[in-house]
């Protein structure tokens, strides 16, 4: 008899039902909730006249709309009256049917990917999803996590339950050591950029080897997050010791007897070696340098020594055109290199890299320097609450703002620009984020997907420059 | 769910690949807390050439010519048709409310993002996908001085065109039938409840943690 892969071993273990027409009903044990992917979802649970069948598997903040500067003065101070409504509407549907929230300017808030994880709320072998594609995050605790439409988080709020189909089996193999001042997002624009925006559309990615495993809990939810950057809506990495001592003592961990037999259970989430997998990669982790994207998806991606394609050279009309098309929206010339690309702003934070790791390998760049004075702006936007307490406690705050960063409140801030956090028409920004589509940080907006130290060392020189010689 | 049935309208060629949902509806409306109202900002980036925010008189915003959905041969069209990877990145089904409320029924394309690709079930709109040769042909058809019409049919699995373009598309059997029938999801799953309750009995004991 073959192996199972983890993927298969978190399906089997959360299918209720398997249906004669193909599709299956699995059960969902965490579900996380923000205010921009809900409204919709309670107004239409409560017009059904119905209710959420289990509470307690619920877990809501706010994060993509909240304002990154005086949080503390509570949300009727939010002066866009459209962010406003939208955020209180949360606050309401959640103190209206008795789910946990952490709201607004609660240390416990923040970015829903980094606090699931923070508070414990994510656990091994937990199916987790939330209206959000960056779900893939919660993967890297061996839990079987991915986005939802707003249908169906008013299908998870009222059955607890998802109506799916099993996806295919992926794995990714990174070997390793990687290099010095290679981080865990280089890893994963360094994939994207080999399997492409959707190698793995309808496949649950598993991420292994040494390059994987060497990573922190912080690096892993960085390569699962953006797994949806490559297609596959699930990353997944089994579950080891360093998973085990992340979790441990978290607010929503199991504690005492459950925390043993927890662990035991744990145990057994990684594919087992006989598994089959449909499709397998492998990369060289020796190989990988640190990336930036220079066009409008973030497999448009090359190392920091390379440069910016040459459409003249691109047979195939299709991807001609759409390097063409890139390039015009980024405003580059194709054969320039990635170091002349000068930039206006700079971001670190988002789901992808605003973990207090990140935050440190940032300001160790960034300590006794100045940002540019070419640079407009150049912000920090912590993760969570905690992190941000966090990164004050041991003075980062302190090192960024000498630096001439801007030290904000937490929340999804300038990766998607829906509150006042954005780039203007044509500028290009190193950002830390997720995605580089066009307008993504702002109507005509130019963005460049970079690893926290690489957007650090870029916010001081004014252009990109290679980390690796500042290390 | 809204049902599908059959459609027979006129083609817009958006001829690109990698269309992500940030196009098809920008984040700044994502702002609203209702299900309508999408309709008239979708591609908004594309479509209008001043910066759009949600609330103002988007008639009276100035219409970028070049962009082929305001090429006045496609109004009324209810079939879109785009490349591969149609619908990546952002989770939001404010996308397909999007395109839906602007009067798009189905969409034809070679591939989908698997969230899009869901999320546009539970609107009825049809993501139909077709192989990259056959695009290349219905891209190449539309482009002409007159707009293309294709009759798209689920019951049959067909797209049928001028000059007898017919080809079979597939598509899953349980999505087939929840379009076809317009049914309740919700209500189809509540009707397992005994199952779901059951499930939960035997993973309390299993992992008493998870509740």
């Amino acid at each position: 008899m073959s192996g199972r892969t983890l993927y298969d071993k978190l399906w089997d273990s959360h299918l209720v039902s398997q249906r004669d027409d193909g599709s299956a009903l699995i059960y969902i044990d965490r579900h996380l909730l923000h205010e921009v992917t809900s409204p919709q979802a309670f107004e239409g649970l409560s017009l059904a006249g119905r209710k959420p069948w289990r509470l307690d598997a619920n877990l809501a903040t706010v994060d993509h709309n909240v304002p990154t500067t005086n949080q503390a003065a509570g949300v009727a101070a939010i002066s866009d009256p459209v962010s406003r409504l939208q955020i209180s509407t949360l606050d309401d549907n959640c103190d209206e049917l008795g789910i946990t929230q952490f709201k607004m300017a609660d240390l416990r808030a923040g970015i829903v990917h980094v606090i699931g994880p923070e508070q414990g709320a994510t656990l091994p072998g937990m199916t987790v999803v939330c209206g959000d594609s960056h779900t893939a995050t919660h993967g890297a605790f061996g839990a079987l996590a991915h986005g939802i439409g707003t249908s169906e988080v008013e299908h998870v709020l009222a059955t607890q339950c998802l109506v799916t189909k099993k996806m295919k089996n992926m794995l990714v193999t990174v070997t390793g050591p990687l290099g010095l001042g290679v981080t865990a997002k280089d890893v994963i624009l360094s994939i994207i950029g080999q399997i492409g925006t959707a190698g793995g559309t309808g496949h649950a990615i598993e991420f292994a080897g040494e390059g994987i495993q060497s990573l922190s809990m912080e690096g892993r939810m960085t390569v699962c997050n953006m797994a949806i950057e490559a297609g596959a809506p699930v990353g997944l990495i089994a579950v080891d010791q360093t998973t085990i001592d992340y979790v441990e003592g978290r607010p929503f961990a199991p504690k005492n007897e459950d925390w043993l037999r927890a662990v035991e259970v744990w145990a057994d989430l990684a594919s087992d070696s006989k598994a089959v997998f449909d499709t397998v990669i492998t990369i060289d982790g020796g190989l990988i340098e640190p990336q930036v994207t220079w066009g409008t998806n973030p497999e448009m991606v090359t190392g920091i020594k390379g440069a910016v394609p040459n459409p003249a050279g691109i047979v195939d009309p299709i991807q001609r055109g759409s390097i063409e098309r890139a390039l015009n929206y980024m405003g580059l010339k194709g054969g320039q290199s990635i170091e002349s690309i000068q930039l206006d702003r700079v971001f670190i934070g988002s789901c992808t890299n605003s973990r207090i790791e990140d935050l440190r390998a940032a300001a160790k760049v960034v300590e006794g320097k100045r940002v540019s004075d070419s640079l407009i702006q150049a912000i920090v936007v912590p993760g969570s609450g905690l992190v941000k307490a966090q990164a004050e406690k041991e003075g980062l705050d302190q090192i960024f703002r000498a630096a001439g960063f801007e030290w904000r409140d937490p929340g999804c801030s300038m990766c998607l620009a829906m509150n006042a956090d954005k780039l203007g028409r044509g500028e290009h920004c190193a950002s830390t984020s997720n995605r580089n589509f066009e307008g993504r940080q702002g109507a005509g907006g130019r963005s460049h997907l970079v690893s926290p130290a690489m957007a650090a060392a870029a916010a001081i020189a004014g252009h990109f420059v290679d980390v690796r010689e500042w290390i | 769910m809204q049902q599908f049935i059959s459609e027979k309208g006129l083609v817009v060629p958006i001829d690109r690949s990698n269309i992500d949902t940030d196009q098809i509806i920008p984040k700044q409306y994502l702002k609203s807390i209702k299900r309508t109202g999408f309709g008239v900002n979708l591609f908004d980036d594309w479509r209008y050439l001043d910066p759009g925010e949600p609330g103002m008189d988007h008639s009276a915003r100035r219409i970028n010519p070049d962009f082929v959905l305001n090429d006045s041969k496609f109004n009324g069209a209810t079939l879109l048709m785009a490349r591969d990877n149609f619908g990546c990145g952002s989770s939001r089904e404010h996308a397909p409310w999007a395109l839906v409320e602007y009067g798009f029924r189905a969409v034809i394309a070679e591939s989908y993002a698997d969230i899009f690709y869901n999320n546009s079930f539970k609107n009825g709109l049809l993501p139909v996908v077709l192989a990259a040769k056959e695009l290349e042909y219905l891209f190449d058809k539309s482009l002409g001085d007159l707009p293309l019409e294709l009759m798209v049919d689920l019951p049959s699995q067909t797209v049928k065109g001028p000059d007898g373009f017919e080809t079979r598309f597939e598509i899953d059997s349980f999505r087939k039938t929840c379009l076809l029938d317009g049914l309740d999801e919700i209500g189809l799953s509540l009707a397992e409840a005994d199952g779901i309750r059951a499930y939960e009995n035997t993973q309390r004991q299993r992992t008493p943690w998870l509740f």
